[in-house]
């Protein structure tokens, strides 16, 4: 089971299977629009290598990699 | 038939304005109603309240700003706020007869989520589609008409850094306003909608007869919900059994919550588009998108990044330090001139030493709130902002903050007010009220003449490495990053007891850049600046005038009067000796470093000369200066100075320096003038004057040990760094926390870390010289 923090080159993208958890932690990343079947793209790394700069539904987003845990992918 | 006319309403309409962040909400507000919206906040919370007025076609529009949202299920008091407002339960704001729903035109698959739930609501709605220009550059095109056909509501495009499509905004606000709402767009499965009616009858039963469809919703999808813990108040157990068998249910019948929510509302987002939102299959690569590579990068990133960070820090202590200086110089103006007017007398006192330096103590803090809402409003209007918190974060985290307090903490190194103001770009509350609780921790501007004075009085002035290195800039270094050496152990102690629970998300957007609007930046240094001085100014004002009423009575003034009166005249009469002496002074400083001899003898004779004039003035002014020691000694300040005596003994200090802390109340650098009254000085003296140095070196105990060592001198410093001396601080916590309960947490806390730091100081530094 891959998670977004198996992203690791800008460009490489997923396809996004479930948030696990379900405290108000994952329904904040459902809310921004991190559901199943939503096509997710590495963008990059802040100069420390965390948090994560990803690109989802057309807008750009930062989570840590704490945070990028919870997500389930599909790596396309 | 002909359309009906839109019904023209007698009375005001009250419409919510609500949307994502980073949808130019602002400026949509803005734009509508103009300059002059009234600010507060709303009872119990620190959501800031703002409304304001537009008049169209005759009938005049109340607007309610509601905070920047991505969806409105609300899991604390501040984001209830917007839930209460729209279902018109907020006492003060009254019932909605309209939303205006405002969405990223260039970013709409996720902006309708929030467009889903506002639906839910039921009220009459219009969609915004701002930044419809970013959008088409992109070339994604929107079928507006269908869209508004299959949400059916008014959709309307707009441009609102243009000011485009404003009157279309406001006509479609009056064609539904007060009219009747929306049908729910009903995203869930029927079995959904089932639960609910039976929850809301179930709620009947209990004495809950008009609990809303969007408040049963609510209750259903957000386990441990705020809505959830607000109706368990009164129904304890009973509404939690009730609910978790609901969801049990809704689960067996493939409804797992909370997930579910967010699928159902994304699969509808998706459903509404198709065939209206066409995006173009490659994914262009924008300028915004370079820039951004630019600006995250690891060595060009952080280079910009340091010299932002630079620009804004050197803007609000160097830049505006000459604004200071003016204000400063406008209130020694202002109280020359009331004292030129009048006769001395405990109402000339009042004005020019209370009512005068109370005006001048708050306009002092402007130049520097202004200077970084230029730049805090700049950086945020541009996109930067988020970057800036993106580079920071893992920094931060290891202080136990994100990287939104990053801009914050630094600005409190120049000022402690604009910093706490500018925590309001931290929407997680529990790192809000961490980075405001810590924020005056930091060294600020202030705390300089107490440590200059200090070090000026008590430590050598030895240099290192060729002159490079000293010790009093060593020892100025030091104390400036000690507070936030100390607030590191505070903040996470903080987040230990507190505010205790998980750790919040640091899901944050990055937005697109775009080029910041020159109206919106001003307005907000404009709205800050006037915050400041309205809601923080007239407490700040208060304090000014207690403390000079503290310690200007009891005591008779009679005798002072006239002695000033007599220095006046005197003053007035030898005005040009007084003026040669200057001259001469200021040629012999620059002959002494020639070093010509024998026109530096020819000038001291003739300083000899004048002075010999002058000398009943000095007198005069000595006799003075005994006397306001003396008044100040007995009046209310000074007798409590000493009755806190043994208080500040265990600190190395006597009744002079307690009394200079008490005095220093409503500003830390008041000290170094107080000190200067109580020796004697006169309270005009500054913290490069040798005469007070001088005068701290031989000031002694009744047993004639001198007060002040080293460890009194580092005690001091150290209480300074961490004491909360500063009333406008507090003032600024008061209202951004909207509670009074905040600055007196802030300022025990601090005051106790500071008598515990300047008694472990003081013993430390006793034993080890």
């Amino acid at each position: 089971m891959h998670t977004l923090n198996d992203l690791l080159k800008a460009g490489q993208r997923g396809l996004i299977l479930d948030v696990t958890g379900d405290d108000g932690v994952s329904v904040r990343l459902m809310e921004m629009g991190l559901t199943e079947g939503a096509d997710i793209e590495l963008i990059g790394f802040a100069p420390l290598g965390d948090p994560v700069e990803f690109r989802i539904r057309g807008y750009r987003l930062s989570l840590r990699k704490a945070e990028a845990s919870r997500v389930t992918i599909d790596l396309l | 038939m002909p359309a009906a006319p839109p019904a023209v309403s007698t009375r005001s309409l009250t419409v919510a304005v609500i949307g994502n962040p980073n949808t130019g909400k602002s400026t949509i507000f803005t734009a509508l109603t103009g300059m002059h919206s009234l600010i507060g906040n709303y009872p119990g919370v620190t959501v800031e309240k703002k409304i304001g007025n537009f008049r169209h076609q005759q009938q005049d529009v109340r607007l309610v700003d509601l905070p920047g949202t991505y969806s409105l299920s609300p899991r604390s008091l501040d984001e209830m706020v917007s839930v209460e407002v729209l279902l018109g339960r907020q006492a003060e704001v009254g019932r909605i007869d309209a939303v205006v729903c405002i969405a990223d035109a260039s970013n709409l698959e996720r902006n309708l989520y929030l467009v889903s739930q506002v639906l839910d609501l039921g009220l009459p709605t219009v969609l915004v589609l701002n930044m419809w220009d970013v959008a088409q550059s992109r070339g994604i095109t929107i079928d507006v008409e269908k869209l508004s056909q299959t949400l059916g509501i008014p959709v309307v495009p707009c441009e609102a850094h243009r000011h485009r499509q404003i009157d279309a905004v406001k006509d479609a606000v009056l064609s539904v306003a007060g009219k009747n709402g929306v049908e729910s767009p009903r995203v869930f499965p029927a079995a959904f909608y089932d639960e609910g009616k039976q929850l809301g009858s179930q709620l009947r039963d209990w004495g809950e007869p008009d609990v809303p469809f969007y408040v049963t919703e609510r209750l259903l999808l957000d386990v441990g919900g705020q809505i959830e813990s607000t109706f368990a108040a009164r129904f304890s157990t009973r509404l939690t059994e009730v609910l978790a068998a609901a969801r049990e249910r809704l689960k067996a019948s493939g409804f797992r919550v909370p997930a579910a929510e967010a699928k159902a509302r994304y699969a509808w987002s998706r459903q509404v588009l198709t065939g209206i939102m066409v995006v173009p299959q490659q994914q262009q690569v924008t300028a915004s998108d370079h820039l951004d590579r630019w600006l995250t990068h690891k060595v060009w990133g952080l280079t910009v990044f340091v010299l932002i960070m630079f620009v804004v820090f050197q803007s609000i202590s160097t830049l505006a330090a000459p604004v200071m200086q003016l204000c400063e110089m406008g209130q020694q103006i202002a109280g020359d001139w009331v004292s030129s007017l009048m006769s001395p007398g405990p109402f000339r006192s009042l004005l020019v030493d209370g009512v005068i330096a109370g005006v001048g103590g708050i306009l002092v803090f402007l130049p520097q709130i202004c200077f970084l809402f230029f730049f805090i409003a700049l950086l945020e209007d541009c996109g930067y902002m988020a970057r800036a918190a993106f580079l920071m974060d893992k920094l931060m985290t290891k202080v136990g903050l994100s990287g939104k307090s990053f801009v914050p903490l630094m600005s409190s190194f120049a000022c402690a007010i604009p910093g706490i103001m500018a925590t309001r770009t931290i929407e997680n509350r529990r790192d809000r009220m961490v980075t405001i609780l810590v924020a005056p921790l930091m060294s600020c501007s202030a705390r300089f003449p107490v440590y200059t004075l200090m070090i000026a009085a008590f430590f050598p002035d030895i240099a290192w490495a060729g002159g490079w290195i000293t010790l009093r800039g060593v020892l100025i270094f030091v104390m400036t990053f000690f507070g936030a050496f100390v607030a590191i152990p505070v903040a996470w102690l903080l987040k230990k007891t507190m505010f205790r629970g998980e750790t919040p998300p640091f899901v944050m957007e990055l937005p697109s850049y775009k080029w910041p609007s020159a109206h919106i930046v001003l307005l907000r240094v404009y709205e800050s600046a006037r915050a400041f001085v309205i809601r923080a100014g007239t407490l700040i004002f208060a304090t000014s005038i207690l403390i000079w009423a503290a310690s200007y009575f009891p005591g008779d003034h009679t005798e002072l009067n006239r002695l000033q009166e007599q220095v006046d005249e005197a003053k007035v009469s030898l005005n040009t000796e007084i003026s040669e002496k200057a001259e001469l002074e200021k040629q012999k400083s620059t002959l002494s470093q020639k070093g010509s001899a024998p026109e530096l003898t020819e000038i001291d004779q003739k300083l000899a000369a004048i002075e010999s004039k002058l000398e009943p003035l000095e007198t005069l002014i000595t006799t003075k200066n005994a006397m306001s020691e003396h008044l100040l000694e007995t009046s209310y300040l000074g007798r409590f100075g000493k009755t806190i005596e043994p208080a500040v003994k265990p600190l190395g200090w006597d009744w002079r320096i307690g009394v200079g802390v008490l005095a220093s109340f409503p500003a830390r650098e008041v000290i170094v003038s107080t000190l200067g009254t109580i020796y004697s000085l006169g309270g005009d003296v500054d913290e490069a004057d040798s005469g007070l140095q001088n005068a701290l070196r031989e000031s002694k105990w009744p047993d004639n040990r001198p007060v002040y060592s080293i460890p009194v001198a580092i005690s001091i410093m150290v209480f300074f760094a961490l004491c909360a001396q500063c009333v406008s601080t507090l003032m600024v916590i008061r209202r951004e926390t909207n509670s009074w309960g905040w600055p007196l947490f802030t300022f025990t806390y601090m005051t106790v870390l500071a008598y515990i730091g300047a008694f472990l100081a003081y013993r430390l530094f006793a034993f080890l010289l």
